[in-house]
């Protein structure tokens, strides 16, 4: 019974974190770096491990020091917790890929402020056992990438006539006027509005058909 | 370089981080709160100053604590802790301060003061001003005019959103989707300023 309570759990873990309560298009938090660095489907997926490790790790530590932690000093600590790693995110970067780190600019150190991370280890990390903070962290983190790597590969396709710095066959020619608009700040926020629109609608329309 | 041509650069800077560099609408900073508190001017008044006053005074902190302490120390990696730390710290105080001395205005932007720790506005605009080696008159510049472009963003979206209330909008677009295609269109409109200032 207690491996089937477990197993239920960790399900819900998984649903939640990718599609029920997606941290993008559901619960709308850390948009910043959504729209930053969307631009290029490469930076796109480094921005992505890099918030999974440190949203997986800080959860798990949250989770960790949990008990030791006192009520009132608990979201400065949780923040420190969050810069340590987001801290080892920039320095790894900066030493073994500088070129990435110039483009991704001040995105990474703003993963502190991002508010999933903070919001995870509020709300789900410093009231539940280690292993599973670490798994909720890193299936949020995961719908966080699902969604940021659809919108990426539609900016850098369409924007750049690209993929992964890789030339496209029948974007890239010359039937294709690039759709340079794709690649600057607006183009960001309508994919971003298009793609929330899709995936609420399809959320929605689940729901109405289970009741 | 002499006084008088960084003041003249400092102006340029807040120019363009008012408006070509607009600090939401190009950089993206400062979204939570843009998307979450946007439904009444008034709201998003009051939290623009706040955040106007919260992030000119930080920039010029962090100035003064990375450039005095990290830099000969040699710890610049350290700037992430030490940069939420000084924000953190002078919003507490900023709080305490307003509680004794102004009561009125304390209960107009009290409110805002704790949301603003993480704003990642603040906190971007001085790792901006790290990145692009902004010195301390500029860094003024740079802080000011962030403030008031996050400010005159979040003004006009709270307008049109209030124009908006009774709107027919499709279900799924409601919320966030609408709000992120208007700040789309204010974006668009913002990149006609391009090119308007030369200086940077």
């Amino acid at each position: 019974m207690a491996v089937a309570g477990e197993k239920s759990e960790i399900n819900k873990i998984i649903s939640d974190g990718i599609w029920q309560s997606n941290p993008i298009f559901k619960q709308v938090l850390g948009i910043c770096s959504t729209l930053a660095v969307t631009n290029l489907v490469l930076n796109t997926m480094v921005m992505c491990i890099a918030l999974a490790f440190t949203l997986s790790l800080s959860a798990a530590t949250v989770s960790a020091m949990r008990r030791s932690t006192p009520r009132n000093v608990r979201m400065m600590v949780e923040t420190l917790i969050i810069a340590f790693y987001v801290i080892i995110v920039d320095v790894l970067l900066k030493a073994y890929w500088p070129q990435m780190s110039n483009s991704l600019g001040p995105y990474v150190g703003l993963i502190i402020t991002n508010c999933i991370v903070m919001g995870r280890c509020e709300a789900y990390a410093n009231s539940q056992p280690i292993g599973r903070a670490f798994l909720d962290g890193l299936f949020n983190a995961l719908g966080y990438s699902f969604v940021l790597l659809i919108i990426a590969v539609f900016r850098e396709l369409f924007g750049m006539g690209t993929l992964l710095g890789y030339q496209m066959p029948y974007f890239s020619g010359p039937h294709w006027g690039k759709w340079i608009i794709m690649v600057m700040p607006p183009g960001a926020f309508f994919m971003l509005a298009i793609v929330t629109w899709i995936l609420r609608s399809i959320q929605m329309t689940r729901e109405d058909k289970q009741k | 370089m002499n006084a008088e041509s960084q003041i003249a650069q400092a102006m340029i800077v807040c120019l363009s981080a008012v408006f070509t560099n607009n600090i939401l609408l190009t950089y993206f900073l400062g979204m939570c709160p843009f998307l979450g508190c946007s439904r009444e001017v008034k709201t998003s008044l009051g939290l623009g100053f706040a955040v106007i006053f919260v992030l000119t005074f930080t920039c010029m902190l962090n100035w003064v604590t990375y450039h005095y302490i990290l830099l000969p120390l040699g710890l610049e990696f350290f700037r992430f802790i030490l940069f939420i730390i000084t924000i953190a710290a002078f919003v507490q105080f900023v709080e305490m301060v307003l509680d004794r001395t102004s009561p009125l205005l304390y209960q107009k932007l009290g409110i805002f003061l704790p949301l603003i720790t993480v704003n990642c506005a603040i906190l971007g605009a001085s790792l901006f001003m790290v990145i692009r080696d902004y010195s301390f008159i500029v860094t003024i510049g740079y802080g000011l005019g962030s403030g008031i472009g996050w400010l005159l963003a979040i003004i006009a979206m709270a307008g049109i959103r209030q124009k908006l209330a009774n709107e027919r909008i499709p279900r799924g677009l409601q919320g966030p989707g609408i709000t992120l295609i208007i700040a789309g269109l204010m974006a668009l409109a913002f990149i006609g300023f391009t090119g308007v200032l030369q200086g940077k």
